[in-house]
């Protein structure tokens, strides 16, 4: 463990508090990119949160602010008893492909980066070499087989393409990398068997790996559309992001609908982000440990 | 507690061969040295010795048990690592206590367990603190503090002071030798520094290129040093090597000076012959050395001065207080009885 310290000096802290000097040009334009790249990040969600305040007639006003504000939209989306399932749906599907990855991905990469066997090299290519082939040609394979098993329309038919992934396998892999061997031997000389190296040694030491794996699967599956789509019949089997853009009818799409089951949607993700955060920089300030 | 023996170890990575088929016996309670150059193979006996490696071929025996197929686990060791290999994410406790969780123990005497080697490496304050709050030296007592808790019948300690500075290793030295003169356990240590091995050892394992060159106590390999390999790499500084040959039993100096050692060699073979700079000294007597003073290194009670002669630097110690001058000729001389006699060309010793 030899990264470096990431606490900041006195000198720095002592810095930062100096008298500020007046910007330069170069300054000036760094700041102005940061500045519109913000808007850029933010103008999304502030549409998305007006046009939920929005009646139907204002929806292509693209006015920011509306003209008459309500929450009539929050009503109908929540008193409208498919958003519920869909929500249900959409959550149970997210936490257990995100705890499926966690597990699954981090069990191969170790096993990938702390085992010698032959065709270990094999293996790892393989894997890494399926992260080259775009979901849109993955779909009607995944289809047929969900038809034979029987799994269309069901949560197992919805899941079972992103239980595992080449992504975070090789995340997970790469991370472990980080975790001296010496730990796992002294586990090992200490009587462990090694699914329990794994779980007590190796796994906390990767927890911001971990974090960051769940907050990109959770995000990922959350918002997915495209497989839900297809393997989802039934409207109560639908997840949020299937069930909202069936809001309207075929001559008009509900917007302000659509935008209001959008805002609801954020809060998981955004509870998600708050609650890993917080091991993200956990796990930076334990490897910062030397020695 | 338990002896050690190995019997013909032999180590190959694929076709390269870095153990070439060493024995070594190991008495109960002894304290032994594994010392030698980086990629010696002394850290790779150790690893085969705790079983995190499998042996080519050849015996390990630890209490007369051959445990060459055995896990780690079974084999009643316990190992220090040179980084230590403490979790961060575990309290000073939870390390300590980490080599006790297989164990068949009560959870409250385990706790005693783990209070009794803190209280015995001064840690009991720390127990609830994380590593990150510890210092390098407070780290590696638990560490040890982990290996203790199991009472294993041998502690491997693998270059564990070699993240230390200077000062936290000799002070570390001194407690593991108090250590073992404390608990007596067998213990068998990796380093490459030599002053450790001669500091802290009953005996020293001198290995070079996978072969084990000289086993003795710290006073016999270096009063008696088995071949130059060992002769030039215990003590400090290193032994000075002048050639030689031998004539109707005398030994010729390339100074031109004749001895009369008594050698059984042929004549005309050609010998090194190893002398060490404490020995070594400007006076009168067999003129072994003579060249003038190239560098001076005064220590206050002593100089060590560097003389060029033969088309190399050798090293002498002369007085602190009037030591010769930089470019002034001087004659080395040394006791007949401090020289050290070696083949010129397997580099055995002779005498």
């Amino acid at each position: 463990m030899t990264a470096t310290d990431i606490r900041p000096t006195t000198d720095a802290l002592m810095k930062s508090q100096a008298p500020k000097k007046p910007m330069n040009t170069g300054q000036f334009i760094r700041w102005l990119l940061l500045f519109l790249g913000g808007i850029a990040m933010i103008m999304p969600i502030a549409y998305m949160i007006s046009t939920s305040l929005k009646w139907p007639h204002e929806v292509y006003n693209l006015k920011l602010i509306p003209d008459e504000p309500h929450l009539e939209n929050y009503t109908y989306v929540l008193e409208d008893g498919r958003f519920y399932w869909w929500f249900v749906n959409s959550m149970i599907i997210a936490v257990i492909t995100t705890v499926c990855n966690v597990i699954f991905d981090s069990l191969v990469g170790y096993t990938l980066c702390k085992f010698r066997f032959p065709g270990r090299y094999i293996v790892f290519i393989a894997i890494l070499s399926t992260l080259m082939i775009p979901t849109e040609m993955l779909v009607i394979p995944w289809y047929l087989m969900s038809q034979q098993f029987g799994w269309l329309d069901t949560y197992w038919g919805i899941m079972f393409p992103g239980l595992m992934t080449a992504f975070g396998t090789f995340l997970m892999k790469q991370f472990f990398e980080t975790v001296p061997d010496d730990f796992i031997e002294a586990a090992r000389i200490d009587g462990l068997n090694e699914l329990q190296i794994w779980w007590t040694v190796a796994m906390p030491l990767v927890k911001p790996a971990l974090a960051a794996l769940a907050i990109f699967v959770f995000l990922g599956n959350w918002t997915a559309f495209i497989w839900p789509l297809i393997v989802t019949n039934s409207v109560e089997m639908y997840t949020l992001p299937v069930g909202l853009s069936s809001f309207g009818d075929e001559a008009d799409v509900a917007w302000e609908l659509i935008m209001t089951g959008a805002a609801i949607s954020t809060i998981p993700t955004l509870i998600v982000f708050l609650i890993f955060q917080r091991y993200i920089i956990q796990g930076v300030v334990m490897a910062g440990l030397k020695g | 507690m338990a002896d050690l023996a190995i019997r013909n170890l032999v180590k190959r990575y694929d076709r390269t061969e870095v153990l070439h088929g060493i024995s070594l016996d190991v008495e109960d309670g002894e304290f032994v040295v594994f010392v030698g150059p980086s990629g010696c193979g002394k850290s790779t006996t150790l690893r085969l010795i705790a079983g995190l490696e499998d042996a080519t071929s050849g015996e390990i025996l630890i209490g007369g048990r051959v445990v060459n197929n055995l896990e780690p686990k079974d084999r009643d060791i316990a190992m220090v690592f040179q980084n230590y290999a403490i979790y961060p994410h575990m309290t000073v406790r939870k390390n300590i206590g980490f080599g006790l969780r297989t164990s068949k123990m009560s959870t409250a005497d385990k706790e005693a367990r783990i209070d009794e080697v803190a209280g015995i490496l001064g840690m009991t304050d720390l127990l609830s603190r994380k590593p990150s709050q510890l210092s390098g030296g407070q780290r590696q007592r638990v560490a040890i503090g982990r290996a203790m808790v199991r009472d294993p019948a041998v502690f491997l300690f693998d270059e564990p002071l070699s993240n230390l500075d200077a000062q936290l290793r000799t002070q570390m030295r001194l407690e593991i030798k108090k250590l073992h003169q404390r608990v007596g356990n067998t213990i068998i240590f990796v380093t490459h520094d030599q002053v450790e091995a001669m500091t802290m050892a009953d005996r020293i394992v001198i290995m070079k290129d996978g072969h084990i060159q000289q086993v003795g106590t710290p006073a016999e390999v270096y009063h008696k040093p088995a071949n130059t390999f060992v002769a030039r790499f215990i003590g400090a500084p290193s032994m000075n090597m002048l050639s030689g040959t031998v004539a109707n039993g005398a030994l010729r100096l390339g100074s031109g000076e004749v001895l009369e050692l008594g050698l059984e060699a042929d004549d005309g073979h050609p010998v090194t012959v190893g002398v060490r700079p404490e020995d070594l000294h400007p006076g009168a007597g067999p003129a072994l050395v003579r060249g003038p003073v190239t560098v001076r290194e005064p220590l206050g009670h002593e100089t060590l001065i560097y003389v060029g002669a033969e088309g190399q630097e050798v090293i002498a110690k002369a007085d602190g207080r009037t030591p010769p001058e930089v470019g002034e000729e001087v004659t080395l001389t040394a006791a007949l009885d401090t020289l050290h006699i070696f083949d010129a060309a397997t580099g055995d010793a002779l005498r």
